[in-house]
């Protein structure tokens, strides 16, 4: 493996878990709810997805139960938010709250284990052409399940009547009731999917980035998606664009630093923050674009019969 | 025979903790500050000396506050009835570290552990305040109130022979270190690497690279990548986590562990590992505060005194098995120190003259690297 083709798959590694969970969160808040839980759920289906594989010795399974607890931590949100209407923001800083320390909780046997691997595919010749072979061929499943998951969220969202519907439900969710959608259940359904990608983000942590369970082993990657939903304008191919620039820069400068080029470390570490920032911002510098784009019920409360 | 049981204590509570941690009453509050997540777990309730901890990381660490909460628990089993414990983990350096020290005097510890460098300040100003509360600062140097003292680990002994091993064990004749902070006690560490691998090879180079971070699984991980796509054949940390552990065991290379014995991550991969056993300091310290016979001091411990414990020397041959032996028994002794002239300071110019020894004050302030390290010192 040649140090260029280890870099990118090192890129493709940091820049997966990112992806998934802004997608997630992003269908949420197209469909007007922001959810601040984020880091929570993932951190849940991290202690899930690593204590299942470890029990039952398949990290397939500890993916599928990931997705699951994900799903149902969001329920718990969607049901303060969206059926007895509490704040949302105040909300989701509690369901990441609650997220810490219960899995902490939860995965206090789990420490000091060696976990369970999702090994990466491997197919033969194709896997083996120089350069591309590994990065195309010879990553894990959920790298190629993350590009998916973006590709079918763009396709969703913008060429399908339900996404357009979801959309509505963002935009104006007093229009869409009129029109006679269920914005609850619409809204319940966009959280649980966000639920649902937080916590596969959280087990990739888990079973593939890092195979071990450690209290708080998300360290902040939950906020870093919430800001790439942000900074990429509700926009799925750009918060792929936002994740994979952040795994960029974060790699590049560690391999900066190990180059010895005498650059301050403490620069280099904010560079990936700054840099994301700074390009997000520029793509998205249109402000008739950006007005477009963002969800105009986001965070609003929903009572029917109001 | 001395190390042996040091290290067969330090094995056992490193085992057995799940088990304790669970069958103790414990409650999670959480605090809502600001995104950070505090929580407070509050032990046993009727005691008279209350002694209480705060941890840069989470207990489930497996690293550098996990081998703190090993010595809460050893307090715990000691002295039994005569004391309550409480901690508080992941509480951020900086101003909420200052909030939750201050909650803490006020709670009615009678003794507050504050267990990283970046708790030093915010020490200092609280202890100001609660002159009737002992405060004992980890790695600092600062004691501005008769209630402060401090105390540190050498952990940089262990450094210098894990620098002698990686030195006859690299192939490529360059070793990867993962940095956190840069404040004296890891540059202490750096340098006394450098020193310990050029005993072996004076040609050996150290790349550096610094996460930012004591904790954070992923970036340590990617830092490992990292140093080992650039050539490094052996891993070394001065963060908390296991990943680079796992990332040298998935690249085939060898590695140290740190602050904990890491072997199960790694049965093929580690060297060695150096071990903080903190658990009979803390013993001390509370139990002076019960007799009434605490004092403020300035405590600088070691392999002599039984606070930094090699683990197992294994993954490697039997002669540099012996002679990582053979210079731990060295340090151990008090015959040798680690940072003995001649030294050369990074730029070229004389630190230390053959045989001069270097003080302690200015170790604890290092802030420059020893000839060797490639890397520019973050100031």
């Amino acid at each position: 493996m040649g140090m260029l083709e280890a870099v990118l798959m090192t890129i493709a590694t940091a820049a997966t878990p990112l992806l998934i969970a802004a997608v997630g969160e992003l269908v949420s808040e197209r469909a007007g709810v922001l959810n601040l839980g984020v880091e929570g759920m993932m951190v849940m289906g991290a202690v899930t997805g690593f204590g299942v594989a470890l029990t039952t010795g398949s990290p397939w399974l500890g993916i599928f139960a990931a997705i699951a607890v994900g799903a149902l931590f969001s329920l718990l949100f969607a049901f303060l938010t969206l059926t007895l209407v509490t704040n949302q923001v105040a909300t989701g800083l509690a369901l990441t709250l609650l997220g810490l320390g219960l899995s902490g909780m939860l995965g206090e046997s789990f420490v000091g284990l060696p976990g369970v691997k999702l090994t990466n595919i491997d197919i033969p010749f194709l896997s083996d052409i120089p350069l591309i072979g590994r990065l195309i061929f010879g990553q894990d499943p959920v790298f190629y399940l993350s590009i998916l998951l973006t590709a079918g969220v763009a396709w969703f969202l913008f060429r399908s009547r339900v996404g357009l519907t979801l959309r509505s439900v963002g935009d104006n969710h007093g229009s869409a009731h009129a029109l006679g959608i269920n914005v609850i259940l619409i809204r319940y359904l966009a959280v649980m999917f966000g639920g649902a990608c937080a916590g596969l983000a959280g087990a990739y942590l888990s079973l593939v980035y890092t195979p071990q369970w450690v209290e708080n082993m998300t360290a902040g990657r939950g906020w870093i998606a919430l800001a790439l939903v942000v900074f990429a304008s509700w926009r799925p191919w750009r918060v792929l664009a936002g994740a994979y620039l952040f795994g960029a820069v974060t790699i590049g400068q560690l391999h900066a630093q190990a180059l010895g080029i005498g650059v301050p470390s403490q620069l280099l570490s904010s560079l990936p923050y700054l840099a994301t920032v700074v390009v997000l911002v520029l793509i998205s510098r249109n402000r008739r674009m950006t007005m477009v784009n963002t969800p105009a019920s986001l965070g609003r409360p929903f009572v029917p019969d109001r | 025979m001395v190390k042996t049981k040091d290290y067969e204590n330090a094995r056992k509570y490193a085992g057995n903790s799940g088990k304790r941690i669970t069958s103790m009453k414990k409650t999670i509050l959480s605090l809502a500050v600001a995104a950070a997540a505090l929580s407070l777990g509050t032990m046993s309730a009727e005691a008279k000396v209350k002694a209480c901890w705060i941890y840069v990381g989470p207990i489930g660490d497996f690293g550098y506050s996990y081998q703190h909460h090993q010595g809460l628990l050893e307090v715990q089993k000691e002295l039994g009835d005569q004391v309550e414990t409480a901690y508080l983990e992941s509480v951020p350096e900086g101003a909420d570290a200052e909030r939750a020290i201050e909650r803490f005097a006020r709670s009615g510890c009678n003794i507050i552990f504050t267990t990283s460098f970046g708790f030093m300040d915010a020490t200092n100003k609280v202890a100001g305040k609660f002159p009737e509360v002992k405060f004992e600062h980890a790695t600092g140097y600062k004691r501005e109130h008769p209630n402060v003292a401090t105390y540190n680990s050498k952990f940089h002994e262990g450094r210098y022979v894990q620098g002698v091993i990686a030195a006859k064990m690299s192939k490529t004749g360059v070793a990867g270190y993962i940095a956190s902070f840069p404040i004296p006690e890891v540059v202490l560490g750096i340098n006394a690497f450098m020193l310990g691998a050029q005993t072996v090879n004076p040609d050996f180079k150290v790349k550096v690279v610094w996460a930012n971070t004591w904790f954070d699984a992923g970036k340590e991980a990617d830092a490992a990548k990292a140093l080992i796509d650039q050539g490094v054949d052996i891993i070394t940390q001065h963060t908390d986590s296991t990943a680079p552990m796992q990332v040298a065991t998935e690249r085939g290379i060898k590695a140290f562990g740190q602050a904990t014995d890491m072997i199960k991550f790694g049965p093929q991969t580690q060297l060695t590992a150096i071990v903080d056993d903190w658990g009979p300091y803390y013993v001390k310290r509370v139990k002076a505060v019960i007799d009434g016979t605490w004092e403020q001091h300035d405590v600088w411990d070691g392999m002599k005194e039984g606070n930094v414990v090699m683990a197992p020397y294994t993954n490697m041959p039997d002669d540099v098995k012996k002679l990582a032996e053979e210079t731990e028994a060295k340090i151990k002794s008090g015959e040798f120190n680690p940072y003995t002239g001649p030294i050369t300071k990074q730029d070229g110019t004389e630190w230390l003259k053959p045989g001069e020894v270097a003080d302690n004050g200015t170790l604890l302030g290092l802030n420059f690297y020893v000839k060797g390290v490639d890397d520019k010192l973050p100031q």
